[in-house]
């Protein structure tokens, strides 16, 4: 649906940091969206030596694009605050990861709402493969927070 | 409920939140929540949340900022449930 790569556009991440191919679904309550591990994406020159495995840290980060950023521009949080002075931050995050992610797969990200209060968007998160596994599940939380300045 | 009831409800909620270097026994009345007490402001919010479970009571967005401090929480908590 074009209002879901509206979504996308508003997103401030660029590669080789952005991680949301397509959302699925997105309402009131959460957010559905996929991604695909490039072969070449960079980090895979160093995590591991000669054993390619997606970082547990870029799992979550695809985890905090889709379900937090995502689902916040949709709640209309960051949208409306998405000025030159305000940006978003991961303040939270308690993540089990289950099983590797090599590159070349596609995972699905499912991400619930447990509340957006006070500009904090608290999420159940999880991420599934190619074979509707799970590979890692938690809970993340995130803000808006001041911009550094220059 | 008296203001001593409510310290003693609001306690036990913010010790949850409270990091590692900071000591129940820190905790007293003059207490600035993010200052003093280092509870970040993202836990902020989940204290909050908790008072508002705690005393079935709801707190605006602009009220949080009036928050600052355990008794003005105390204060903000007394108003609301004398509303109810």
């Amino acid at each position: 649906m074009s209002d879901y790569s509206s979504i996308i556009e508003q997103l401030p991440y660029e590669p080789p940091f952005l991680f949301v191919d397509q959302l699925h679904d997105v309402n009131e309550n959460g957010v559905s969206g996929v991604y695909t591990f490039k072969a070449d994406e960079y980090f895979y020159q160093g995590h591991f030596k000669d054993h390619p495995v997606t970082p547990g840290v870029i799992l979550t980060e695809c985890m905090a694009q889709i379900g937090l950023v995502c689902l916040g521009i949709y709640l209309n949080g960051i949208e409306k605050n998405s000025t030159r002075e305000m940006t978003v931050g991961l303040t939270e995050s308690d993540m089990q990861y289950l099983q590797p992610v090599y590159p070349g797969e596609t995972v699905t990200v499912l991400s619930e709402k447990v509340y957006f209060r006070f500009g904090k968007l608290k999420c159940k998160v999880s991420m599934k493969n190619g074979l509707d596994s799970i590979v890692c599940q938690g809970t993340i939380s995130g803000m808006l927070i001041p911009k550094r300045s220059e | 409920m008296t203001s001593e009831e409510i310290y003693s409800q609001l306690k036990d909620i913010i010790k949850i939140y409270l990091p590692e270097d900071v000591s129940v026994s820190e905790i007293n009345s003059n207490s600035h929540l993010i200052n003093e007490l280092n509870i970040n402001s993202s836990h902020l919010i989940d204290v909050v949340l908790d008072v508002e479970d705690a005393f079935d009571i709801t707190i605006k967005d602009e009220e949080l900022e009036a928050m600052d401090t355990v008794s003005s929480a105390i204060d903000v908590i007394q108003t609301k449930i004398n509303h109810k």
